[in-house]
């Protein structure tokens, strides 16, 4: 491969590991501060991708087999016009938005019960958006898949240079986002998500509402998973019901977090770049290496592997030690 | 006397007045429906309710006396199924044991010899996988969603393997079709369904059995009340452990190739796709509840069926959801309680 198709290349991995960078940061504020156990990552990847997706594609055209009702254009109408039209930033708002209520209707129900119990119910919620998506062919054209998603500044730069806008793109949100999250954790309010993590009875013991400090958690993960799945719409510009299967769109999110250090936004950030690149690396390798089911019994392998040997992860979580207050002395 | 006896019936194995409760309502709620549902429907419901409780009082089990949520538990299924697969076409097939289309049933004795092998070899896996991985995070002390999490991973290379020894696509045990069993009421019963309800119904009575009549079944039933006051009273708690996932991974083995018989197909996810109605059922009955998993079972076996007269057949797993997510916000502890 020449220097240019690996720039390229590089360029189009990054874009990826980027927005599964955004779930692994949603997914270290369920399980890596809160210790929340969502396996349903898929459903709110779904969620946040339909939603954004609809929004903004054009209205159905029957003449392409296009069988759903709505597509709210809103690419098109330029109604958060500032110099450059930021219509993207509205349907990723769409996207949190939606999962955000999803995910306080049922956290509300669940989280005031035992922990597991939430595992089932975000695999329940998985499915069922799933399906829905699949039988409900008036809502995204069932399992023929929505594929005009509309690019965001596409007119800006020629299609094959396209990559290197969207990474910015993907930067910026990711960076804002982390920055929101570390400020988040950082907080008294994150002491809190831990505390509930490390000793429920004892964050309750101390005053603490452990039911709400969950529920908000589990929102606040949601919506930024939420955003994630916006911004896989409008880089693949194709979604069907078959590409939020659990393996890419649930387990590689959890092998990201626990590779990284679940419990550190930087892990977590680092962790998708280092499982994203073995999984799109393991394809050049020769013969049965590059299998793609031998990557799936990897991926597996992997989140045992480090649960048993090295639970922090690469990264580990950052020691926080409280600082002494202001004119005390530090304690020997 | 009375913490005993409040131990035990937290435990499950003592059939309290809410059981009966429980059992009038639904058979109730199932005569009041009667008019307005096909009778077919309501028997399907029963054989896949009582495939669902193989797989459910097992996780059950494991869920009151190892205290996690097995994730990997519908993945057991799959191997089962699968495992059997492997002696039917790979073991007996090479030396000319060959059969389809045994009396009313389309599949062959191959089969059935097949049905305790793949248990067994589902067992040797489940207690390998303790001894490699739960073992140590227990004897670490780690939170219950550790466990589980651990789980997840087991769940996804077991997954892998299947995908990498037969593929992703769907398979068959060796079969001839035969006719179904016309009934009064338009109730259409397939031989092979009969099949699945007779096995599973010989062994949940076998597991009954063995939780009241035997010392193991009396130590894993004190394990799951107390696990601390278990092992000073000198009971081997790492026997009751290897004996509950022995139980527990030859239920799912066994519910896995009845299940495979059942729907005429095995499929990687098959087992993964399971696990909604296996912990609707076993949430419903309230965790750790053996008698509670098969009722619950039940309830979701015939609903999801039943559901089907209204709406599209796939949405059966989302049905499954729905009534666990409205028997949580009414009995937050299942319906028959527990922990």
């Amino acid at each position: 491969m020449e220097i240019a198709g690996i720039v390229s290349y590089s360029v189009g991995f990054a874009v990826m590991a980027g927005i599964y960078a955004v779930f692994a940061l949603g997914l270290n504020v369920h399980w890596g501060f809160t210790g929340l156990f969502n396996i349903g990552i898929a459903g709110f990847f779904a969620l946040g991708a339909y939603t954004s997706a609809l929004l903004t594609t054009q209205p159905p055209d029957p003449a392409l087999f296009e069988e759903f009702k709505f597509g709210g254009n809103w690419s098109q109408l330029g109604f958060l016009d500032l110099g450059v039209d930021l219509w993207f930033f509205l349907g990723l708002a769409a996207a949190a938005a939606a999962c955000g209520v999803i995910a306080l209707a049922v956290g509300f129900v669940t989280l005031r019960l035992r922990d597991d119990y939430l595992a089932m119910a975000t695999l329940g919620i998985a499915e069922t958006v799933r399906l829905f998506f699949l039988n409900e062919e008036w809502v995204a054209n069932g399992s023929k898949g929505l594929y005009r998603i509309p690019k965001f500044l596409g007119e800006w730069v020629s299609p094959e240079r396209y990559d290197y806008l969207y990474l910015v793109v993907i930067l910026v949100v990711l960076g804002a986002l982390f920055l929101a999250v570390e400020r988040a954790v950082k907080s008294p309010w994150g002491r809190v998500l831990r505390a509930i993590r490390e000793d429920e009875t004892a964050a309750e013991a101390s005053g603490k509402d452990v039911f709400r400090f969950k529920l908000q958690a589990f929102i606040l993960g949601a919506v930024i998973m939420g955003i994630g799945g916006a911004l896989f719409a409008h880089n693949v510009r194709f979604l069907s019901p078959l590409t939020f299967d659990p393996l890419l769109a649930t387990f590689v999110i959890w092998a990201m977090l626990m590779v990284g250090g679940s419990g550190n936004n930087r892990g977590a950030i680092l962790g998708a770049f280092v499982v994203w690149g073995i999984w799109t690396g393991t394809q050049f390798l020769p013969g049965v290496f590059s299998d793609p089911n031998l990557r799936f019994l990897a991926i597996g392998v992997l989140i045992v592997a480090v649960i048993l040997v090295r639970p922090g992860g690469i990264l580990g979580e950052e020691r926080r030690v409280a600082r002494p207050a202001e004119g005390q002395a530090a304690p020997s | 006397m009375e913490a005993i006896r409040d131990g035990v019936r937290r435990v499950g194995l003592v059939w309290t007045p809410w059981h009966t409760t429980g059992v009038i309502a639904a058979l109730a709620l199932a005569a009041g429906l009667l008019p307005f549902v096909k009778m077919g429907l309501m028997v399907n419901g029963v054989i896949l309710g009582s495939i669902i409780a193989l797989g459910a009082i097992g996780l059950t089990l494991i869920y009151g006396i190892l205290r996690f949520a097995n994730v990997a538990h519908g993945d057991y299924m799959t191997m089962g199924a699968y495992l059997a697969l492997f002696v039917v076409g790979g073991v007996l097939g090479r030396v000319g044991i060959e059969g389809s289309g045994l009396g009313p049933f389309t599949f062959g004795y191959p089969v059935l010899i097949a049905l305790p092998l793949a248990a067994a070899g589902v067992v040797a896996g489940a207690i390998a996988l303790d001894a490699a991985v739960y073992r140590r995070l227990r004897e670490r002390g780690v939170n219950a969603v550790v466990l589980a999490m651990a789980s997840l991973g087991v769940a996804i290379a077991l997954r892998g393997l299947v995908q990498i020894v037969w593929g992703g696509g769907t398979e068959q045990y060796p079969r001839e079709s035969r006719q179904v069993y016309h009934l009064p009421m338009d109730v259409r019963i397939h031989p092979d369904a009969l099949f699945a309800a007779a096995t599973a119904v010989v062994l949940v009575v076998g597991v009954y059995l063995m939780l009241t009549r035997t010392r193991m079944g009396k130590a894993m039933r004190a394990t799951a009340d107390n696990p601390d006051l278990a092992l000073v009273s000198g009971i081997d708690t790492q026997r009751v452990i290897w004996w509950t996932w022995a139980i527990g991974a030859a239920l799912a083995a066994v519910a896995g190739v009845l299940l495979a018989v059942f729907q005429a197909q095995l499929l990687p996810i098959m087992g993964w796709r399971f696990l909604i109605p296996l912990f609707a059922a076993v949430i419903l009955g309230g965790v750790g509840n053996p008698y509670g998993a098969l009722v619950g079972a039940m309830v979701i076996g015939v609903s999801s069926e039943v559901s089907t007269q209204w709406l599209n057949p796939s949405y059966k797993p989302a049905v499954a959801f729905a009534i666990m997510i409205a028997v949580l916000l009414v009995r937050p502890r299942g319906i028959f309680g527990g922990r």
